[in-house]
Formats: structure tokens, sequence, C-alpha cells
């Protein structure tokens, strides 16, 4: 990945307000500051203020109170570094790389989430992102339900050259997935993106009807869908750990696009997730532009944070 | 969840029992988990740590109450000043004294402002007024068809001057528009912006600054995290606002982001959004939200929906039936009627403390259609039978079925629901005995 672009971006998100994590980080960490209870008074205040939840923080404390007290840590400098290689390790497990190509083709791809978490907006980009890079790409529009989700969607179509498989809306996104799965082996594209409508992950109905498209895209081809992104909001407070275990228990979703990292969210409930469900963030959304959805990196992720 | 907060508290005061009165010190563990339990449910982290000072200077000194739980006692303070925080009663919208009132809706992407603008709309037409909703979020691509197909489903008036102008023309323009065709709120509908986002922050500023909206609505998600303060402290602080209305409520989150928006912001909460439909706007009840952040479950609104529909003595009855334990397939009929009454049976099972959880899931879902297949069945067997279902052999199951058009496994699938369905009702009543709660969590008649 380019260096610093996702690194630049989000610094100029918090430049632009000078955040309260990144305040209270150089107020804590800024230096040799010995270890006290304040410390860790702190740190507790800056993790549960990065939504990473009040279990996984309290955990972190105490195990950095551990760390500390094992290695002799003297500095609050030398914490802050533990600390990071500590969130670093906790983000490292799975599979955080996207791969594009399938044999054989067309690669799947399925976008589920709540409403308003980004799909459409990822959906599009991504469409756009594999287009520049000379693939053949295929939109499926499964939400039928949201007013004009599919005109969105086409207009994401028309900027990025993909091609798209729409019905009416109201109609079964089952058969949308199935005919766009179709169309996507006929016209031997590379890669087929399938757009969700936003559903609540307590919709028990809702959740069937996913699974049901799901099932629709392995009866054409069973390898499929290769990828199942799920699309959080960095805002998401706690409840985030509970979409994603509802959602990942219907479809096996394979990675988390962390969207709207751009504003002062620090979207740590990704952390959480990736701690309790093992489902790695495959993409970070850090701006309006194509070019602002990101891999992911661990290491910049937490740098980002603490800068 | 609420159980288990005063479970936890119930073992947090239990030495401070006889103690004469409440102290910091005998107080600090219980109070730890109240604390853990409101970030649990996404109150702000600095917001906790104020509210925590404050309900402990407030039962400091507090004589231990002999008659109840110090936990109980604790639980009250807190719940009790929850409900002060977000105002008592529920604010209506401002309206305008001459002209038409402007309604401005602004927040972030994806909080829901184009179907709470369709909402609102509805909402408002069914009061008798005239709403006009304005597309003014030239951004994201077809957000403008969006709410003209929401309208059009609302049944109101809409208008934009498409995404090829500026929104603040737009907005402008509504005035007149509205002018001409009879109509007396302007409901604006934003673009999603971040608040970090100078140039889009502007624009937003100088949309206000030319229309004079009467409400500045701040629209955000129930699910939102610890960011809601940051984002709803710099709107605020750009723009005015006058409300907010709470989103996506009919999800499973605790919602303590309204409690952040409210201390930052100094604004009442308007309305919540229960729902994908579009009648699914309610007015905000501080008392109700309360019971959520403790996780409480709702059941202050699922007794009051329950009061509108469910004749008392007709309860009472059926409580005490219940409780013997002779409850027949002719009292299940009349329960899934009166519940038809009342919405959605999933809706209302999640409301219910315990029953929640107990639920298998996706049993409380059980769609219309089902209800209407099984009124069918009950139907098609004999009064005797229906006071009696042990004595509905295989031979009156094919009756029956052939009578209401169903299949025996139908048959035998209601007859199971409603075995299953007693039982559980006896061992609700059983452990409700003695804690008192739960038996009053029981609206009366549900079924």
């Amino acid at each position: 990945m380019a260096e610093g672009g996702f690194f630049r971006r989000l610094r100029e998100g918090l430049g632009k307000t000078r955040s309260n994590l990144a305040d209270g980080l150089s107020r804590v960490f800024g230096g040799r500051a010995r270890i006290d209870d304040s410390v860790f008074e702190s740190l507790e205040e800056i993790l549960i203020e990065a939504d990473i939840g009040v279990d996984a923080t309290m955990e972190m404390v105490a195990h950095m109170r551990a760390v500390a007290r094992d290695q002799r840590l003297e500095t609050s400098d030398a914490l802050y570094q533990a600390l990071k290689e500590e969130m670093v390790r906790m983000l490292a497990p799975g599979d955080h790389a996207l791969h594009w190509d399938a044999d054989p083709p067309p690669h799947v791809t399925l976008i589920a989430g709540v409403n308003g978490s980004g799909k459409t907006t990822t959906a599009g980009k991504l469409a756009a992102k594999l287009v520049a890079e000379g693939r053949a790409v295929l939109l499926g529009a499964a939400d039928t339900f949201r007013a004009a989700a599919a005109e969105q969607l086409t207009i994401w179509s028309e900027r990025s050259g993909a091609g798209i498989i729409k019905h009416a809306e109201g109609a079964d996104p089952a058969s949308v997935a199935f005919d766009a799965t179709d169309a996507a082996i006929a016209r031997g594209v590379n890669n087929l993106i399938i757009d969700t409508a936003g559903r609540l992950h307590t919709k028990v109905n809702l959740m069937e009807e996913l699974k049901k498209i799901r099932r629709v895209v392995k009866k054409r081809l069973p390898d499929a869908p290769h990828e199942v992104l799920l699309t959080l909001d960095a805002t998401t407070g706690q409840n985030g750990l509970q979409q994603a275990r509802i959602f990942t228990d219907a479809l096996t979703v394979t990675g988390i696009v962390l969207t709207k990292l751009d504003g002062t969210a620090k979207g740590g409930m990704a952390m959480a997730i990736q701690k309790e469900l093992g489902i790695p963030i495959k993409l970070v959304g850090v701006g309006e532009g194509v070019e602002d959805l990101q891999p992911f990196d661990a290491r910049q992720f937490v740098d980002a944070i603490f800068e | 969840m609420f159980e288990n907060l005063t479970k936890k508290l119930e073992s947090a005061f239990k030495h401070i029992r006889g103690q004469g009165r409440l102290t910091e010190k005998n107080m600090r563990e219980g109070l730890q988990e109240i604390r853990v339990a409101l970030l649990e449910a996404d109150v702000n982290y600095k917001v906790v740590k104020k509210f925590i000072e404050e309900v402990q200077e407030q039962a400091i000194g507090q004589k231990v109450l002999e008659s109840i739980q110090p936990a109980q006692q604790i639980v009250k303070i807190v719940h009790d000043e929850l409900v002060r925080i977000m105002g008592e009663k529920h604010e209506g919208l401002k309206k305008a004294e001459n002209g038409p009132t402007i309604l401005m809706l602004v927040g972030l992407q994806g909080q829901g402002k184009t179907t709470t603008a369709g909402k609102l709309g509805l909402m408002l037409k069914k009061k008798g007024q005239r709403p006009l909703l304005v597309g003014a979020d030239v951004y994201r691509p077809a957000a403008i068809k969006q709410l003209e197909i929401v309208a059009g489903q609302a049944g109101v008036e809409f208008f934009s001057l498409g995404e090829q102008a500026n929104p603040v023309d737009t907005c402008l323009m509504a005035q007149g528009e509205a002018h001409m065709r009879g109509c007396d709120t302007i409901i604006l509908d934003t673009a999603g912006r971040l608040h970090v986002d100078e140039e889009m922050m502007t624009e937003v500023r100088q949309i206000s600054a030319q229309v004079h909206p009467h409400e500045i609505l701040f629209v955000a998600n129930a699910m939102t995290g610890q960011d809601a303060v940051r984002s709803a402290k710099q709107f605020h602080d750009a723009l005015p606002l006058t409300g907010v209305i709470l989103t996506q409520m009919d999800g499973d989150a605790r919602g303590g982001a309204a409690i952040s928006l409210i201390e930052v912001t100094g604004c009442p909460i308007k309305f919540v959004g229960t729902g994908e439909k579009l009648d699914a706007l309610e007015p905000f009840h501080p008392r109700r939200m309360a019971d959520q952040i403790l996780g409480m479950g709702d059941v202050v609104s699922l007794v009051e929906k329950a009061q509108e529909v469910v004749d008392q003595e007709q309860a009472l009855k059926f409580q005490e039936k219940v409780r013997k334990a002779n409850w027949d397939l002719e009292d299940f009929l009349l329960q899934m009627q009166q519940v038809k009454k009342m919405g959605s049976i999933g809706d209302l099972m999640k409301k219910i403390p315990g029953l929640n959880k107990m639920m298998p899931q996706g049993a409380g879902d059980m769609p219309e259609d089902e209800l209407k297949y099984a009124e069918a069945i009950i139907y098609s067997m004999t009064p005797k039978e229906r006071r009696n279902p042990k004595i509905i052999n295989g031979s009156r199951r094919r009756r029956i079925a052939e009578g209401s058009g169903t299949t025996v496994q139908d048959v035998n699938a209601l007859l199971k629901d409603f075995e299953r369905m007693k039982k559980m009702m006896k061992d609700m009543m059983k452990g409700g005995k003695g804690r008192g709660m739960r038996r009053n969590a029981m609206p009366p008649g549900f079924m």
C-alpha cells in the first residue's frame, strides 16, 4: 500500500479537530512520566472512548499493569510502546488481504450490514477500483427494499464502468443475486459484487433472506461467495459486536469493512470483533473518494490512533 | 439485563445492610457496577463519570432503608436521575407563528435522515398538516430520488432543484414553493456530513443562516458509540441544534448515546425511529429509555399498549387461568386475536425482560399469515376439542386439517406450540412468585 495514504488521510482527519484521543494520549504518554495509577486510569478512558469495549478495555488495562510490573517498565513512553505492540498483535490474526481472483471466474463478493453502514458506497468504490485495475466487473443490486437504492448503485456503475444487474423495487433480492451470478458467468466477468439491503441483525426474517441470497449464489457457483464483507460504521458502539456475531452466523463473514473512519470515531469495535470472533478487518473507508477505500494495515491503524 | 444489574448490585451492597447510612466507601463497589452498565450501554466515558459523581452525591448520607434492598434504592436513584437528564416528558415540534414551519434534518452519513424525513412527513400529514419534503442532498447518488419516492409513499409534497443545483438555493426556493402549494411545514433533508469536514459544515451553516429553520434536528443512530459526544458537539457549535431524533431503536442496542447527546447539546430527544416502515416514528419517552439503558426492557410501553387493547376483566380471568394451568385453546385464540391488535408478536416479545432471552431465536417472529392459519385451525375444532385438546386424536386431526384447509402437520405444529406456550407460561408464573417484579412485568392479558 502506498506509504501514508491511509495514514496521511487519517492524520488529516484527526488534525482537523485535535481529537480527544490524541490529546489524551500525548498527555498520558507524553514522555518520561512515572507510571502510576493515573496513567492506567487515563489509559482506560482512552480505550473506552475509542469504543474498544468495557471488557476488552479492562482486560487490556490489567494486562498492561502486569506487563509494566513484569518488564519493570519505568516510563509511560515504554508502556505506550508495549501497548501499541499488544494492539497490533491483537489485530494480526486472520487473512486481512482481499483476493480478487477465482478459478473458475467470476469471483463473487457479497456485501452486507446494518442500515446506513455504507454498503452501496463500498460496492461502488470496490467496482471502480477493480475496473481501474483492468478487470471486468458486474454489480448486483440486491437491495430491492430501500427507495432508489438500485438507482444509487446504477450511478456507481456508470461512474466506474462496471455492468449492473437490477430488478424492479420490491423484487425478490435472491432472484437478483441469482440472475447476477448467471449473468456474471455468461459474460465471463472477473468479479461480481452483490449489494444487499441494510438490515438490523435482530430481524430474523431479514437475516433468513440474506441466507437465501447466499444459498442461491452457491447453487449457481459452489465456491461463491468468495468474500462476504460486513460493513461496520466506525462510530458504532458496543452493539457492533452483536451485529458481527449474528451476521457471521448467517453468512460466515470473511472480513470487516470499517467505514467512515475519517471522522473522529476510532472504530475500536472492529478490534473487539477481531478478538472475540476472529473476523479480520480487510478494508477501511477514510473519505468520500474511490481511493479512500484502503486495505487495512494493523500497524498503521494503531499508529494513526495514537499519533 | 436489568435483573442482572440488580443482582450484581445486590451482591455489591450485601455488606452494607445494617450499616445505617450510604457512604462513599460502602457504595464504591455498587457504583462501579452501575458505571460498567452505563459504559456497556455506550454512554460516553466522561458523561458517565460526571453522572456517577452526581448519583454518589445524592446517595451519600441517605439512610439505608431496611424495608427495601439497598441495591434497589440505588437503582431507583440512578433511574430517576437518568429520567431527569432526559427531560421527564415528551417535547413536540415547534411551530412557526406565521408562515410555514421549517424543520431541518442534519447529521452524519447513514443515520437515516432521508427515511426520517419521510416518517415526519407522514406523521404531520396524519395530524392534518401539509408538509413539503425538500431534497437538498446533492452528494449521495440518488439521495434526492430516494426522498421523492419516500414522499410519494407518504403521500406528501416533494420539491428539489436537483443534483446540479446549490443546496442553499434549493432550500431557499422551497419557501416560495411551499407558499404556492399551500404547505404549512417544510422538511429539509440535507446531506450527511462529517463534523470535521469544514466545507460541508460551512454549507449547512449557510442553509441555516439563509432559511432560519424553526427546528434543526440532529438525526443520530441509537447504535452510536463514544464518538456521539464529539460529532453532536461540533454540529451543535456550528448550527445550533434544537432537538435530536434517535433512529434504529428497533435493534438491540442499549442506546446510551441518548444520554451523551442530551448532555453535550442540551437538546431534547424529540422522536425515535422504531422500524423500516414509514409509520415507525414515535415520541420519545425518557422513562422507557432509562429502562432500556439499564437493560430493563420496555415494560412501560408494553403495558400501555396492552392496556389500549385488552379488556381488563378478561385479562384478569386469563391470568387466573394460566396460574391454575387450565388454559385452553379458546383462550389461546382469544389471546392471539388481542396480540394481533397490538402489533407483531416479535416486537412485543422483545419488550419483555427475561422473555426476550427465553424465546428461541425467531420464535417471536410469527408472521401474520401464520396467525391466520392458527385461527382457521382452532375455528375448525369443536368447542369440546378447544377446551380439552388432549382428546384430539388422529382422525380428529385429519378432520380439523380438512376443515381449515391446512395439513395434519400444521395441526400438529399448532398443538405443539400451544403445549409449549402453556408450559412456558406456567414456568414464568412460577418464576415470578416471591420476586414480584416478573409477575408485575407480565402485562394483563399478555399471551
